[in-house]
């Protein structure tokens, strides 16, 4: 009987290895495990041996059944890992083709830069306000010291409002200054990005519309010192942790004292080149503590808080990190000038 | 303002510092450069000439055959100058020298003769054409005195001169001439500022003898100063007063005018020069002049006058536009015998105003409208009678007609040390403080805690303590104050309605849509393109008084112009596809504020053509939008009156009663204004309604634990119903355990009904306490077939 055991084990050994199918092996394992299968068939016969020589044969028998079991096994997954393998050589496919588009829309480069100076100076604490585009000339101007006779308040500078009295477009986002100092509480510390617009006809660098972000902050100890501690933080993030920051005194009605922010051009870094045109640096802002006329106006206390005020130009600002040769190309809305600032 | 370095050392003296860092601390104390450049650069090889001979031409008409002498040897020169004459000192380039321009002159042959050089003109040497010479303007340089012969021209005329473009800021109008922009210059170096101290050598007669003054309107007037010269010889200036003028940018005209001119340069008050001989009654009457009243200035032009007008009056007519310019009937002539010289003062806003109105701004009236200290008026007038006395132009005549009611005086204001500490973040003691307001000529008393400040009298710009804050500041360096940051912690925040804008861009960007940014001026003819009805709220625009052209003279009140605008161009450049969206501001006129200015909401407006686009594209991006807004059951509406649209395409977005906006395909009216394919699909959001309704608040609600039921459902029904209404029913006789409804598919053809469409549901039941069976739904279901089959006359149609 041991060695019909044997036999049995050496023939599947046999069999099995020859077994090119699933098929094949399912077929091979009903022939000897099945219940008509020759080594269950052997084992019924078992009751026929002497009882002492039960246990040996018993054991055997398991082992056989168990090597068995294991060379199908082993068998089917060999079988299997070939066929994945053939099935996925079927499928190979052309990865050159491109893929199936996904994308997120572009943000208008004007957005872009006016998120960005918002960013930096909302983690400076800057909180984000707004006011009207069609504005009065009290706003303005008056509120601003503005000269009565100055030019800019001429219709060939500023655009004025049909059948209204003393309403315009306004020229720039400081008059947002004036409602801020009187609708909130100070301290204050805002800033306005906006449209504004002036009687410029348009052309490469001229546009009359365009934006602004205005700053203010008012509070009880601000200094020009602060003023520019505060402009040289920002520019530092907008264009470079080494880009260097001078201000120019300068005249502006609605400030005392005045300045130009000059920054250390990002590009050449303040060697020369043509985005600076030579002088290695790029006049992007202008600034000042502000006016007491301008607090008063507000109903501040001039001799208890002081403040300071900033403005630039946001086309100048994307015009010189973009490197955009021409301002009216923002106003085209051409897809493929969009499309490049993601 | 021009300012040449050489003039400015006049009076400071700065010889010892070299250009560039006299810019760079000019600029950095205030006085802005616009541009450094030399006048009468590159003149090498031009020597001076004298005309020996000169014949005409044999062979051409308009050429002279000259010999000119240059010191070492005497040249034959060809020469087309009108001007050319016997005895002239000229200038002459050599052969083989090059003009500044790089023309090199080469020795050659004209009209068969030998020409070795060039007769030169300032123009050709370089020179802008409106500031050569009246003299020389129309032909060669002549030169006026004597130099040797052979003498580089550059160094005979001194050409090569650094000059400095200083921006003046409106403020600072006393910058606006040399002695001003000395004294800053004086307080950035720290030197000695000397100012002209005209002496008049010798004077004759007594000018009250000659003519009186009376000023009509002091209020426009606060000054008249009024000096007489006699023998008057009219003749060009010396050279050197010539090149200062046309450094400065100015035309060297005749000896008298160029005084005048120089004085103005020099000390910041216009002057004016008449010809005595013509100021009829020899007297001067300062008063505005007659409505309508005509003048002839002396640039030839009729004027019309008002009566807001001043003018210089004699006894019988007006002879000069006050501050303005002289009147061509008494302009100096080449025989003028005697001059009236006007050293005055006019009102800025007067002056301002008249020479808006007749569009005539010359350098008097831009110094007159920013103001003019009226205390030079004197020292102007003596310097002008000095200048001529030194030119031998004229003889001066003794005293000055001076009249000047009220003498102005500048306002001493009390400053604080601390205070000016305190605003600029530095200390700066009370010492320091008045070392720098002395060095700009300020006088400086100390008192108690206070500083008394009283600054010379050109400085009009300095009424209160703050303005001394500036200029302590400018002086003492704003490189030099420390870099500090505004103390407080506060966070910065976004307005809820701005962070809903921005979450509505983002999700527009997320949804693949490209931002665009359009003007806020449009056409009132985009309405009429879009086909507003007549009486429609996008008619109700806000209007410009002074718009830069029809195209922009209505602020929008809609922005699918726009839009449609941006998609035709995008259409015409040959771009396949375009997915756009603004947002941005309309105007309307008949909804106000608070304050009494229109109402500016803010709209969303998405604009989309291409092959891939449809209606449901379009509503995607709607549906997408409001999922991110979690604004839940928006209802898309039929309509069909709105003429922008397709009227089989294009529904109202509503929640409940509030309209959110409208999208559809454009109708094709709308699309033939443009150049557009027909297929254009838009849509126009109230941005304040999807903020107001947007439910960001985000609550957590149990993942369902228990199975649920899918049936799936066809019902046929005809055309005209439409799926939103099956699925109404659907819903409303679904009972409280049908969770979720939704269409995924319309059929039409073979196995339908002509007329008819079958539209596939998924209905899903669920039981949020327990597993349902299939029992349990078959009410439900049921009742749902029946009203389907009853409300809508649907039938059922298997699977």
């Amino acid at each position: 009987m041991q060695n019909q055991l044997r036999n049995i084990l050496e023939n599947a050994r046999e069999d099995i290895s020859k077994a090119a199918s699933k098929e094949e092996i399912e077929k091979l394992r009903v022939e000897i495990l099945g219940k008509k299968g020759r080594l269950t068939a052997l084992l019924r016969s078992m009751g026929s041996l002497p009882a002492e020589e039960r246990p040996v044969v018993g054991k055997i028998a398991n082992e056989v059944r168990e090597s068995i079991e294991e060379m199908i096994a082993q068998a089917g997954e060999k079988l299997k890992a070939a066929e994945i393998q053939l099935r996925q050589k079927a499928e190979a496919i052309d990865v050159t083709i491109p893929g199936t588009p996904r994308s997120l829309g572009a943000r208008h480069p004007i957005s872009v830069t006016i998120d960005e100076i918002s960013k930096i100076f909302m983690s400076m604490g800057f909180s984000v306000v707004d006011g009207p585009e069609v504005e009065t000339v009290f706003y303005n101007f008056d509120a601003l010291n503005a000269p009565k006779n100055h030019p800019s308040r001429d219709l060939t500078d500023t655009f004025y409002i049909k059948d209204a009295k003393d309403v315009l477009l306004r020229t720039q986002t400081s008059p947002v200054q004036v409602r801020t100092l009187l609708s909130q509480e100070l301290p204050i510390k805002v800033i306005s990005p906006g449209r504004c617009f002036r009687c410029d006809t348009p052309d490469a660098t001229h546009s009359p519309m365009f934006h602004q972000v205005e700053g203010l902050v008012v509070d009880k100890g601000i200094t020009m010192a602060d003023l520019k501690g505060t402009l040289d933080a920002f520019v530092k993030q907008l264009f470079g942790s080494s880009t260097k920051t001078k201000l120019r005194p300068h005249h502006f009605p609605f400030t005392e004292p005045s300045a130009e922010v000059d920054v250390s051009c990002f590009k050449c870094g303040g060697k020369g080149c043509s985005v600076c045109k030579g002088s290695g640096w790029i006049e992007i802002l202008g600034a000042g503590l502000v006016h007491p006329h301008v607090l008063e106006v507000g109903g501040v206390d001039t001799d208890v808080y002081s403040g300071f005020a900033f403005g630039m130009g946001v086309e100048r600002v994307a015009m010189l990190k973009y490197e955009v040769d021409d301002i009216r190309l923002f106003y085209e809305n051409d897809m493929r000038f969009i499309e490049q600032f993601r | 303002m021009l300012v040449p370095i050489s003039w400015l050392n006049d009076y400071v003296d700065l010889k010892d510092i070299d250009l560039k860092e006299f810019c760079d601390k000019m600029v950095m104390s205030g006085s802005n450069i616009e541009e450094t450049y030399q006048v009468g650069k590159g003149i090498k090889g031009v020597v001076v000439g004298k005309i020996l001979s000169m014949e005409k031409h044999p062979d051409a008409d308009h050429l002279s055959v000259v010999k000119v002498d240059v010191g070492s040897r005497t040249l034959q020169i060809i020469t087309g100058a009108p001007n050319v004459k016997k005895d002239a000192l000229v200038a002459v380039i050599l052969s083989g020298e090059t003009l500044p321009d790089g023309k090199k002159i080469e020795k050659g042959m004209l009209r068969g003769l030998e020409s070795d050089g060039m007769l030169c003109s300032f123009q050709e040497l370089g020179y802008e054409d409106k500031v050569v010479p009246v003299a020389d303007k129309d032909g060669i340089i002549l030169l006026g005195e004597d130099y040797p012969l052979g003498q580089e021209l550059s160094q005979a005329l001194d050409t090569c001169q650094d000059v400095v473009d200083f921006e003046i800021t409106p403020n600072r109008p006393d910058c606006l001439c040399m002695t001003g922009m000395a004294r800053e210059a004086a307080a950035v170096f720290e030197r000695t500022l000397s100012l002209p101290r005209p002496v008049i050598q010798r004077e004759e007669g007594d000018v009250k003898d000659y003519v009186s003054v009376e000023i009509k309107r002091p209020e426009l007037c606060s000054r008249y100063v009024a000096r007489v010269v006699r023998d008057v010889k009219v003749e060009r200036s010396p050279w050197w007063m010539q090149n200062r003028l046309i450094c400065a940018g100015m035309r060297p005209i005749n000896n008298i005018v160029d005084i005048t001119n120089y004085v103005m340069l020099e000390l910041g008050t216009p002057i004016h020069a008449f010809d005595l001989g013509m100021v009829k009654g020899s007297r001067i009457i300062v008063d505005v002049a007659k409505e309508g009243e005509a003048f002839t200035t002396l640039d030839g032009a009729e004027r019309t006058l008002d009566e807001k007008s001043l003018l210089i009056n004699d006894t019988q007519r007006g002879i000069a536009l006050a501050g303005i310019m002289g009147g061509l009937n008494s302009e100096i002539e080449q025989d003028t015998a005697a001059i009236l010289v006007e050293a005055a003062c006019f009102d800025p806003d007067g002056t301002r105003r008249t020479s808006k109105k007749l569009g005539l701004r010359t350098e008097a009236s831009a110094r007159f409208e920013k103001g003019v200290d009226p205390n030079l008026c004197r020292l102007a007038a003596d310097r002008v009678c000095q200048l001529i006395e030194e030119l031998g132009a004229g003889i001066v005549v003794g005293g000055a007609v001076d009249v000047y009611p009220r003498e102005y005086q500048a306002p001493t204001v009390a400053i604080r040390p601390g205070r000016i500490s305190d605003l600029l973040g530095v200390a700066l003691s009370g010492e320091e403080i008045t070392g720098i307001l002395t060095r700009l000529g300020m006088k400086v008393t100390s008192q108690k805690q206070t500083l008394l400040v009283t600054p010379p009298t050109v400085r009009m710009d300095l009424p209160q303590e703050v303005d001394y804050v500036e200029e302590v500041a400018r002086i003492y360096g704003y490189d030099r104050l420390p870099a500090t940051l505004p103390k407080g912690s506060n966070a910065g925040v976004k307005t809820q309605q701005r962070e809903r804008e921005d979450l509505i861009r983002d999700t527009l960007l997320a949804l693949g849509l490209n931002e665009i940014q359009t003007y806020s001026f449009v056409s009132p003819k985009g309405v009429d393109k879009i086909l507003c009805p007549p009486s429609c709220p996008e008619r109700g625009f806000v209007r410009l008084i002074n718009p830069l052209g029809e195209e922009n003279s209505v602020m929008r009140t809609t922005l699918i112009p726009n839009m449609l605008e941006v998609l035709e161009r995008n259409y015409t450049r040959n771009i396949p596809q375009a997915e756009a969206f603004e947002l941005g501001r309309v105007f309307l006129n008949d909804i106000k504020t608070e304050e009494g200015l229109p109402a500016e909401p803010k709209k969303v407006c998405i604009g989309m053509y291409g092959a891939k686009e449809d209606f449901y594209a379009l509503k995607g991006v709607c549906e997408g939008l409001f999922k991110e807004l979690r604004i839940l059951d928006v209802e898309f509406v039929q309509e069909t009156e709105n003429k922008t649209f397709h009227p089989g395409r294009c529904a109202v977005m509503k929640k409940g009663e509030r309209v959110l906006g409208t999208l559809g395909e454009i109708s094709i009216g709308a699309a033939e204004q443009y150049n557009l394919p027909q297929r254009v699909y838009v849509c126009e959001m109230d941005v304040n309604a999807l903020s107001e309704l947007a439910d960001l608040e985000i609550r957590y609600k149990a993942i369902p634990k228990y199975p649920a039921i899918q049936r799936d459902i066809a019902v046929v029904v005809a055309d005209q119903v439409q799926a939103g209404q099956v699925e109404g029913l659907i819903r409303s006789h679904g009972g409280p355990l049908l969770e979720r409804v939704s269409l995924f598919d319309v059929y039409k053809g073979k196995q339908v009904q002509e007329g008819c469409k079958s539209l596939a549901f998924s209905l899903v039941y669920r039981n949020p306490e327990k597993t349902l069976t299939d029992g349990e739904i078959s009410e439900d279901h049921q009742r749902i077939l029946k009203a389907l089959e009853e409300d809508l006359g649907a039938t059922l149609r298997d699977m």
